[in-house]
C-alpha cells in the first residue's frame, strides 16, 4: 500500500523537473559574474528595456481586457445581430502569428505603404507636412500584440461566464443588484481566476516576443537577451537577464496569488439551467456588434486581406507539392505536441490536486514559466542537456563498443516535441489547472468513498466534468505549436521544414509579398482547430443541450 | 496510429549514418537561395545534400553545443561575422584546397584556410537621385558631419551587416575615431531606426531621408522583384560607392566552413569546390543579386550596370575580431 504512492509521487517530481530541466540549463549562467558587460548595460541600455518591456506589458494587458471582456460577456448573456457568428469568429485573431500580423499592418501603413502614399497624392503633403501614427513604435507593438493575444482572455473568461450557475446570478438580482452591479459583484469576480489565466496567458506571450518587437525596433528584455548572448556574445550576462525577466514573471504571480488569499472559486450551486439571454435592442445592439465587430476586423479580417492580396500575385510559383508536405509536417508536429502537453498537464495538474507537495509545486510553476521565455532560449535550454547525454552516450559505446552513435536525442523530433512541451506546458496546464479547481473538492471525495482510487475519480468523474477544459488544452497548444517559429528553426532535423519556417524564410529576406501564402496556411491551417473549440465550449455548459 | 507515426519518424531521423554517400549542411543562406544548386551538385556527383536552414546564431549554437557529435559536416552563413565567430569557437576546420585558394581571392577567406567566401555583396550609399548630388558624398566617415542632420536612414544596431561596417570602421581608424564618428552619424539620423535594409530604401524613395545605407542584394532585389511599388521606390534612389579614394567600400560575403567534427569531410570539400566553379558561381550570385567571389566570373547585367568600384580589401576575419566592440560603440552612440 505504501510503496504506489512513494511512486507516484517519484513520477510526478521527475516529470515536473524534466520539464523544468532546460530553464534550468539556462540559468546555469546566472551564478557566473559578468561585472563588465553588466557595467556597459546599466549605463546604455538596460533602462531602455526595462521602460519598454513595462510599458508593453502594462499596454497589452489593458488592450486585451478592453477587447476581450466585453465581448465574452456579450458572448455568454446577450443576443444581437450576428451573435452566433461572432461567438467563433472573435476565437479567429489566434490562428494570427504576432510576427505575421506585424508584416501585414506595417505594409498597408508604413510610409512608403499605400495608406499613406494615397494620402500624399491626393492632398500634396510631404514628409513632416502631416502627423500619422507610426506603427512601428512601441504603441504599435502594443496594438499589434493585443489585436492577436486578446481571444485568450475572451475564450476563458466566456468558458467561465458559461459555466456559472446562473442561480447565483438571479440571487444577485433578488437581493438587489442592478445588471452591472450584479456583473461586477458576482461574475466578474466568480470569473476572476479565468480571467487571471488568460490574462497571464497573454502576458507571458507578450514577454517572450522576439519577432514582432524586432521588426518594429523596439529594444526589450528579449531583444536585449539575444544581443548580449549573440552581438556581444556573453552567456553569463545574457542569462541573467533571462532571470531577471523570469523575476518579474514570479513575483507577478506571487502577488496575484497572495490578493486572492485564501478565496475558493468552486461552484457553490450546482443548479443550471439554460441561460436566459438578455436579447439587446436599438442602441445597445449597435454598441454590441462594434464591441464583437472591432477586435475581430482589426484582427483577423484586414490582415487576412492584406495576405491574400499579396499571394494573389504569388500563388502561382508558390503553390506546389512541396506546400502540401510542408502543411503535413506542420500540422503533424502541432497535434503531437498538443496531445504530450495535454498528458503532462493533467499528469502534474492532477498531481497537484491529489498531494501538495511543496517540490511538485515549484518545478511545475518553474516548468511552466516556459511561455514567458522567447522560443530560443528554450531551445538552447533544450540543447544543453540533451547535447550532454549525446557526448555522454558516444564517450560510453566507444569505450565499450569502440563505437560512434552520433546523437540519438539531439537534432530528432522528440528533441523538438520536447521544447514544444517546455515552451507550451503553461497553456495547457493552466487550463487543466483550471478546469479543475471550478471541480469541487467533495465530487473527490465522494468518489473516493465510493471505491474509486484517485485514478478512478479522475477518469470517472474529473474527465467527464472538464471534456470541454481538455479539448481547450488540446487546442489552443495545436495552435501555438502552428505559429511556433524559432525553436523549430533551430531544432529541426535535417530536410524537414514547415509553414512557418517557409513564412520567416521568405520575410526574413524582406520578401513579405512572396511571405503572404505560407503565412495565410499557417492561418487557414488554425482556423479550424479554433472553430472546433468555440464548438465545445459552447456545448461544455451544464445543462445545455446542443 | 499515432504512436506508430512517431516511432517512424524517430527512427527515420536517427538513420542518417556516417557511412553514406552524403554530406550535412547548417546553412543560415535560405533553402531558395542554394537548394537548386545542391540538386545540381547531387546529380552531378551523386552525393545527396541533407539540409538544415536557420538563423544565424542559432546555428551556430546548435553547432557548439552539439560538440564533436555533430552530423554538421558544412556550415554556410550570410557574413563573415558569424563564420570568424564559429572559428574562434573551434568549431571549424581548416581545409587546403588548390581550387579554392586559386578561386576566392585572399581577402574573402581566412588565411588558415578555415572558411571561405563564397558571393560577396557591398554596403554603399544610396541616395536619392535629384535631392543629393553624388559629388556631395565622399566617404562612410563623411556621414556624420553635421550637414546631413535628419537626412539619413539606417536600420537598427542589432544587425549584424552594421556590426560589421562599424567593425571595418573600428580597424580602419580605431576605436576612438569610430566612437565619436557614431556619436555624430547616430545624430543625423532622419528617425529612430526600424525595419530592415529595404524599409531603409523605400523611406528615402518616399521622402523621410535623402540617404540610406542597404545591402546591394536588397537593392538588386527591390528592381527585380514583382512588386511594382518596390521597384518604384528602388528606381528613386541610386548607389554611391563610398572610400573610393582610400580603402574602398565595405564588403561582406556569404560563405562556408567544414565541421572540425565532420564526418563527411571529402564531400564537404568537394561541395565547396563546386561553389566556385563557374557554374554555380554564376547562379549563385545571380540567385541572391551578388557579386561572384570568383575573379573573371562576370556578375549579373544588373549589377554590371551598376559600374565598378574599388571594395575594401580589409580580411574580414577583422570584422569578427571587433564585434564586440563594435556593439558596445553602437550602445554608448544610443543606436537603436
Amino acid at each position: 500500500m505504501e510503496i504506489r504512492p512513494v511512486l507516484w509521487h517519484a513520477v510526478l517530481i521527475g516529470m515536473a523537473l524534466l520539464t523544468a530541466l532546460p530553464i534550468l540549463a539556462v540559468f546555469g549562467y546566472v551564478f557566473v559574474p559578468a561585472p563588465e558587460v553588466w557595467r556597459h548595460l546599466a549605463q546604455t541600455v538596460l533602462p531602455d528595456y526595462l521602460y519598454n518591456t513595462v510599458l508593453l506589458v502594462l499596454g497589452v494587458g489593458f488592450g486585451v481586457l478592453l477587447l476581450g471582456l466585453p465581448a465574452a460577456w456579450l458572448n455568454s448573456m446577450c443576443r444581437f445581430p450576428g451573435q452566433r457568428l461572432f461567438e467563433w469568429a472573435l476565437l479567429l485573431p489566434l490562428a494570427m502569428p504576432a510576427y505575421i500580423i506585424a508584416y501585414t499592418y506595417t505594409g498597408m501603413l508604413d510610409f512608403s505603404g499605400p495608406l499613406q502614399s494615397l494620402l500624399r497624392a491626393a492632398t500634396g503633403w510631404g514628409y513632416g507636412d502631416y502627423w500619422f501614427p507610426n506603427v512601428r513604435s512601441p504603441g504599435g507593438a502594443i496594438l499589434m500584440l493585443s489585436l492577436v493575444l486578446f481571444p485568450y482572455v475572451y475564450l476563458l473568461a466566456r468558458a467561465a461566464f458559461l459555466e456559472q450557475s446562473i442561480c447565483v446570478l438571479e440571487v444577485s438580482r433578488t437581493l438587489g443588484c442592478n445588471p452591472w452591479q450584479s456583473f461586477f459583484q458576482v461574475a466578474l469576480p466568480l470569473a476572476r481566476p479565468a480571467i487571471i489565466t488568460g490574462l497571464s496567458l497573454a502576458l507571458m506571450e507578450t514577454l517572450a516576443d522576439f519577432g514582432t518587437v524586432q521588426y518594429f525596433g523596439v529594444t526589450t528584455f528579449t531583444t536585449g537577451i539575444f544581443r548580449t548572448w549573440f552581438g556581444l556574445g556573453d552567456h553569463a550576462a545574457a542569462s541573467q537577464l533571462a532571470a531577471l525577466l523570469l523575476g518579474f514573471v514570479f513575483v507577478l504571480i506571487l502577488l496575484e496569488r497572495g490578493s486572492r488569499r485564501r478565496a475558493r472559486y468552486h461552484h457553490t450551486s450546482s443548479k443550471y439551467s439554460r441561460l436566459p439571454r438578455h436579447r439587446l435592442r436599438g442602441g445597445q445592439a449597435v454598441a454590441a456588434v462594434l464591441a464583437c465587430t472591432l477586435p475581430l476586423l482589426l484582427g483577423f479580417v484586414v490582415p487576412v486581406g492584406q495576405l491574400l492580396y499579396w499571394s494573389l500575385s504569388t500563388a502561382a510559383e508558390g503553390l506546389n507539392r512541396d506546400f502540401l508536405q510542408l502543411a503535413g509536417n506542420s500540422l503533424l508536429l502541432a497535434g503531437l505536441a498538443a496531445l504530450f502537453a495535454l498528458l503532462l498537464a493533467l499528469v502534474l495538474g492532477y498531481g497537484k490536486r491529489v498531494r501538495n507537495d511543496p517540490l511538485v509545486n515549484l518545478s511545475a510553476r518553474i516548468a511552466a514559466m516556459g511561455y514567458a521565455i522567447p522560443g530560443t532560449v528554450i531551445a538552447i535550454g533544450v540543447l544543453i542537456p540533451f547535447a550532454w547525454a549525446d557526448t555522454q552516450l558516444n564517450h560510453f559505446s566507444r569505450r565499450w563498443f569502440d563505437a560512434r552513435v552520433g546523437l540519438l536525442l539531439s537534432g530528432t523530433l522528440f528533441t523538438l516535441l520536447f521544447a514544444y512541451n517546455v515552451r507550451f506546458l503553461a497553456v495547457s496546464l493552466q487550463t487543466v489547472e483550471a478546469g479543475l479547481g471550478k471541480i469541487r473538492p467533495t465530487v473527490d471525495n465522494a468518489g473516493r468513498s465510493l471505491g474509486l482510487n484517485a485514478f478512478g475519480v479522475l477518469r470517472t468523474l474529473h474527465l467527464p466534468l472538464m471534456k470541454g477544459t481538455l479539448l481547450t488544452a488540446l487546442l489552443l497548444v495545436f495552435v501555438d505549436v502552428l505559429k511556433e517559429l524559432p525553436a523549430t528553426l533551430i531544432l529541426r532535423p535535417f530536410n524537414f521544414n514547415t509553414l512557418a519556417v517557409r513564412a520567416y524564410e521568405l520575410a526574413s529576406d524582406e520578401r513579405l509579398a512572396d511571405a503572404g501564402l505560407p503565412a495565410l496556411m499557417i492561418v487557414a491551417a488554425g482556423i479550424i482547430p479554433v472553430i472546433l473549440l468555440s464548438r465545445s465550449i459552447g456545448k461544455s455548459r451544464a445543462g445545455e443541450q446542443p | 496510429m499515432s504512436a506508430k507515426i512517431v516511432l517512424a519518424l524517430l527512427i527515420g531521423s536517427l538513420s542518417a549514418s556516417a557511412f553514406a554517400n552524403e554530406v550535412n549542411v547548417y546553412s543560415a543562406r535560405k533553402e531558395q537561395l542554394i537548394k537548386p544548386l545542391f540538386d545540381t551538385f547531387t546529380a552531378q556527383t551523386g552525393i545527396t545534400v541533407n539540409l538544415v536552414t536557420g538563423k544565424d546564431d542559432a546555428l551556430l549554437e546548435r553547432l557548439r553545443l552539439e560538440g564533436e557529435n555533430t552530423p554538421a559536416d558544412l556550415l554556410m552563413t550570410a557574413d563573415a561575422g558569424r563564420l570568424y565567430r564559429a572559428m574562434d569557437m573551434g568549431l571549424t576546420q581548416p581545409v587546403e584546397s588548390e581550387t579554392l585558394q586559386q578561386d576566392i581571392p585572399a581577402h574573402l577567406r581566412d588565411p588558415g584556410g578555415q572558411w571561405f567566401g563564397l558571393t560577396a555583396r557591398a554596403r554603399p550609399i544610396f541616395y536619392v537621385k535629384g535631392k543629393v548630388q553624388p559629388e556631395e558624398l565622399s566617404t562612410y566617415e563623411a556621414l556624420a558631419d553635421p550637414k546631413w542632420k535628419g537626412r539619413i536612414c539606417v536600420r537598427s544596431s542589432d544587425n549584424i551587416y552594421n556590426q560589421s561596417l562599424l567593425g571595418s570602421m573600428i580597424a580602419a581608424d580605431g576605436a576612438e575615431k569610430a566612437q565619436a564618428w557614431a556619436d555624430g552619424f547616430v545624430k543625423n539620423f532622419a528617425r529612430p531606426p526600424e525595419g530592415g535594409d529595404r524599409d531603409q530604401i523605400k523611406a528615402a524613395a518616399a521622402g523621410v531621408c535623402d540617404l540610406a545605407i542597404a545591402n546591394t542584394y536588397y537593392y538588386g532585389q527591390m528592381l527585380a522583384g514583382n512588386d511594382a511599388a518596390e521597384k518604384a521606390a528602388a528606381e528613386k534612389v541610386a548607389i554611391f560607392w563610398p572610400n573610393q579614394d582610400d580603402r574602398g567600400t565595405h564588403l561582406n560575403i556569404s560563405g562556408a566552413a567544414v565541421t572540425k567534427a565532420a564526418q563527411h569531410r571529402d564531400n564537404a570539400v568537394k561541395l565547396l569546390e563546386f561553389l566556385v566553379s563557374d557554374e554555380a558561381q554564376h547562379w549563385y550570385a545571380e540567385a541572391n543579386q551578388e557579386y561572384p567571389v570568383k575573379p573573371g566570373v562576370e556578375p549579373g547585367e544588373r549589377l554590371k550596370g551598376w559600374g565598378e568600384f574599388k571594395a575594401d580589401s580589409l580580411n574580414l576575419s577583422e570584422l569578427g575580431r571587433n564585434n564586440a566592440e563594435a556593439v558596445m560603440i553602437m550602445d554608448k552612440a544610443a543606436w537603436k
